[in-house]
């Protein structure tokens, strides 16, 4: 859980308090925070003067912006096809036995997430995943296992 | 002229001088330039392939004062990653063709939809916009372009989810019509073209239709960029000619055991190997927004089909009732018949379904799921069954 403050406010400053700000602020609020809270959406649908019944029927129908805690890195690794063949598996295995999570948790200590994600546009360099924005790609078991550990000194 | 092979072609990613091509563009009358684009025959290069100098013919024909140019850059079809990779090296050209396109149509504000998926890319992007704004002010022409972002659901590259999508909403398509030329975003005259469609637009502004239409075929004009991966020693973007058959691309892309290649993502087509000679990769054959996956006889069909059922599923925005359930049957119906809990003959049932989805779905979604699942099944029934 965390605090709203005047994030809200500041977004809804910076984009307008009209309904074309909604996904905007969203996304921003969630590229700070990695999800959406009860009390964040409560706070836009008042900064729009809508109902927030609106706001979470907004939220809840794209993917990246998660009404459900997340950890402060998600990791999305690449389901569709070429990944698939390419090895998808080997690299879900290798970070779950990492991060001792399964596909679709959460670390106790709310640092990563581990999500399965459709097709993000690097099926030449299949497999690949995206961590938070940044993709990576030509992953290997050995590779992936670099790539977290780095994460895991951040 | 019509093409017979696998050609190389350099354009989209041409080195140009984008500030006196914009500069010729901006002399043109809007007419001259809805001409040169009609008479190039291009076809938007998203997948639909509408004729791109019609939809700007009809958008500019629209009475309005407001009118939208909205660049679709939200490529989630899989096996797609070329309006990435134009964005990253030419998004010069993108907001030019953007630019253009404005002037055809009368529009003053463009938008660039893009997926949040590519999200890392835009800090470059917001540089390159400043200068591309400082740049076609110098030359005196007034056009303002705007990023928006996508939040990962594929729908939302359905041309009116997308408008809903920039309104704030739910990304769920709309009844149509109307057509988006009459109401598009914000319910104003829009003309929505792919990243790739506006750079060629531009580049046949600067060449010349009659030098386009030297390159394809007479139902498939010119060039586009291909993405290419799967089973193939070759994977990445490649630009070439079209009208070529399958057989030629595999020939240049393959791994020496092809089996299947499927043309134009989940949405669209599985082509077994003994159809590669006889199938043009176009708008005559099989239309494609570029995704190209190749499969080696080491590779299970039905986890091919299965993936993309998988894919629809989750995808599938739910509104109407045709695509919702018609793709958890489809997936639960391959399942079934695979453990052996449903005859083979219920295949036939499925085929018969996604028929049905093709008439009854209210979009492109649910409209091309059967697409993939009919062009698999009818090829690999044994791999699907066994
Ligand atoms: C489910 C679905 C997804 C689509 N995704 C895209 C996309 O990611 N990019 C795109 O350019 N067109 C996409 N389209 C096609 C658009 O609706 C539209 O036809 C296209 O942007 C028009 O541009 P064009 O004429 O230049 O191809 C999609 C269509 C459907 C039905
Ligand atoms: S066809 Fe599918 S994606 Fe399209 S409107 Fe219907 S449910 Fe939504
Ligand atoms: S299939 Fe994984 S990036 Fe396209």
């Amino acid at each position: 859980m965390y605090q709203v403050g005047n994030l809200v406010k500041e977004l809804s400053d910076k984009h307008g308090r009209v309904r074309e700000s909604l996904m905007p602020i969203l996304q921003e609020i969630v590229q700070k925070h990695n999800y959406l809270n009860d009390e964040a959406m409560v706070e836009v649908a008042r900064e729009l003067d809508i109902s927030a019944a609106e706001v979470y029927g907004t939220a809840s129908f794209y993917t990246f912006l998660d009404t459900q805690v997340k950890g402060k890195y998600v990791i999305r690794v690449c389901k569709t096809i070429t990944c698939s063949m390419k090895g998808k598996s080997d690299i879900i295995h290798t970070i779950e036995d990492m991060l001792k999570i399964r596909v679709g948790e959460t670390t106790t200590d709310k640092q990563f997430s581990l999500i399965e994600t459709n097709c993000i546009g690097w099926c030449h360099k299949a497999p690949a995943i995206l961590i938070n924005e940044l993709p990576y790609t030509e992953l290997t078991p050995e590779k992936v296992s670099e790539i977290i550990k780095d994460y895991m000194q951040k | 002229m019509e093409n017979t092979g696998l050609n190389k072609v350099d354009l989209i990613f041409e080195k140009i001088d984008n500030k006196e091509v914009l500069a010729k563009a901006f002399k043109m009358t809007k007419e001259e330039i809805i001409k040169e684009v009609l008479d190039s025959g291009l076809k938007g290069r998203g997948g639909a392939g509408f004729p791109t100098g019609m939809k700007w013919k009809f958008t500019s024909e629209e009475k309005s004062p407001e009118k939208y140019i909205v660049c679709n850059a939200d490529e989630g079809e899989p096996g797609t990653f070329k309006d990435r990779e134009i964005l990253d090296r030419v998004s010069n050209k993108v907001h030019g063709g953007m630019a253009i396109a404005g002037k055809a149509i009368g529009a003053k504000k463009g938008v660039v939809y893009l997926r949040g998926e590519y999200r890392y890319m835009l800090p470059k992007l917001m540089i390159e916009l400043t200068s591309f704004h400082k740049m076609i002010k110098e030359i005196g022409y007034d056009f303002n372009i705007e990023y928006r972002m996508g939040s990962g659901a594929y729908i939302c590259g359905e041309e009116s989810a997308l408008f809903e999508s920039i309104e704030g909403k739910r990304g769920e398509p709309r009844n149509k019509p109307p057509y988006p030329t009459v109401s598009g975003l914000f319910e104003k005259p829009t003309s929505i073209n792919n990243v790739e469609t506006l750079v060629t637009a531009m580049m046949i502004v600067k060449h010349g239709a009659k030098n386009f239409i030297q390159y394809g075929t007479k139902d498939s004009r010119g060039s586009k960029v291909f993405s290419v991966s799967g089973d193939t020693p070759t994977p990445g973007i490649f630009e070439l000619e079209l009208g070529m058959t399958v057989l030629q691309f595999v020939d240049e892309f393959g791994d020496g055991d092809t089996k299947a290649v499927q043309v134009g993502g989940a949405s669209g087509f599985c082509v077994p190997r003994k159809k590669f000679a006889e199938t043009i990769i176009g708008f005559e054959g099989v239309p494609t927004g570029g995704s190209m996956k190749l499969f080696n006889s080491s590779r299970s069909m039905y986890n091919v089909l299965h993936n993309y059922l998988d894919f629809f599923t989750e995808e599938s925005c739910g509104q109407c009732t045709p695509c919702r359930v018609g793709c958890q049957q489809l997936l639960k119906g391959v399942e079934k018949v695979k453990k052996g809990e449903a005859k083979s003959t219920y295949l036939n049932e499925l085929m018969k379904l996604a028929d049905s989805m093709k008439i009854a779905a209210k979009c492109g979604l649910g409209q091309s799921v059967g697409n993939a699942f009919k062009s698999i099944v009818g090829n690999f029934k044994e791999e699907i069954i066994y």
